[in-house]
């Protein structure tokens, strides 16, 4: 009993809760940058909250281009994560960012649709927006290997 | 002095551009070398990046952070004076894990400038630069110095 929880138990243990955070907070680099997320009807709302650390261009001022990358693709695994029974965290093989427009000092949020899924591989597609859900800030189209938690 | 002169606008520009962006003097990033369209930094290893604690390995969005920044940096340090810097799309293959506790380098290089366009291709790795974590392109929108001074268009 004294060993911590796996994560895929965790991510077990989250679903059964119905609170994906309980794993994001186990994640150092989600931690960091401030994300949490809520699930409606099996579809995950992460949110990235505003912080002067996140700040990439401070002229305009605009969050980090590497950060909303980062919170896509984030977005896009635990989606993953919430969508699956027992795997593994996902491992990026490919994914492309698409950058529509600057991202202001403000609370980004985003959301992940599996676009396809197959043995191994999935493909997942993923848009942020802040202000105005009609406004993407950023979208990404990755693929991902996907490994049963209970096996090679 | 031609040479010496044009060495001081690449300091500044580099001094500039690590020097003033929150997120890159955040994570320590710095710069180990640019010239003329290409660049290289240095990412150190952090726990608070990691992406799986299993495993200890950083997560990608730290690798697409670095990317995104020296891909960035290689652009302005091209021929022209580029500014206003933006990135349009960024592609990044996964070749392999990185490995837990080394610092990781980028190197990126602009391979064709346009009037408005940069197109860049970009390497990751730890000690060997032919060992690649990651191999990226990407494609940056920009406005040259002496437009921005006139305060003619925007990217």
């Amino acid at each position: 009993m004294s060993t911590p929880p796996t994560l895929s138990e965790m991510v077990r243990a989250a679903r059964e809760a119905g609170d994906i955070n309980r794993f994001i907070d186990a994640i150092p680099y989600a931690r960091f940058l401030g994300i949490s997320a809520s699930a409606e009807g099996g579809v995950l709302t992460a949110r990235l909250a505003n912080s002067e650390k996140l700040i990439g261009n401070p002229a305009l001022p605009a969050i980090h281009g590497g950060v909303v990358g980062a919170f896509l693709e984030t977005t896009a695994i635990l989606q993953l994560l919430w969508t699956l029974e027992s795997i593994r965290i996902p491992k990026t093989i490919t994914i492309t960012f698409d950058y529509l427009r600057s991202a202001g000092p403000l609370d980004t949020f985003a959301r992940a649709e599996v676009t396809k899924l197959g043995s191994r591989v999935a493909n997942v597609r993923a848009y942020a927006w802040q202000a105005d859900v009609a406004k993407p800030v950023a979208s990404a189209n990755a693929n991902f290997l996907i490994t049963p938690a209970d096996g090679e | 002095m031609a040479a010496s002169k044009r060495l001081t606008i690449a300091d500044e520009l580099i001094r500039q551009y690590v020097g003033i962006i929150p997120h890159v003097a955040e994570l320590g990033i710095e710069t180990i070398h640019a010239a003329r369209g290409m660049a290289i930094m240095k990412l150190p290893y952090q726990e608070r990046l990691v992406g799986n604690p299993e495993t200890g390995v950083i997560h990608g969005g730290a690798v697409t952070t670095l990317i995104d920044t020296v891909c960035g940096l290689a652009v302005i340090t091209a021929p022209d004076e580029p500014s206003r810097v933006a990135t349009l799309d960024l592609r990044i293959d996964y070749l392999r894990p990185a490995t837990p506790q080394r610092d990781l380098y980028a190197r990126a290089e602009v391979y064709k400038l346009t009037r408005h366009v940069a197109f860049l291709r970009a390497e990751t790795y730890e000690d060997d630069p032919r060992d690649l974590v990651a191999a990226a392109t990407g494609t940056f929108m920009f406005v040259r110095r002496a437009a921005a001074r006139k305060g003619l268009a925007k990217p």
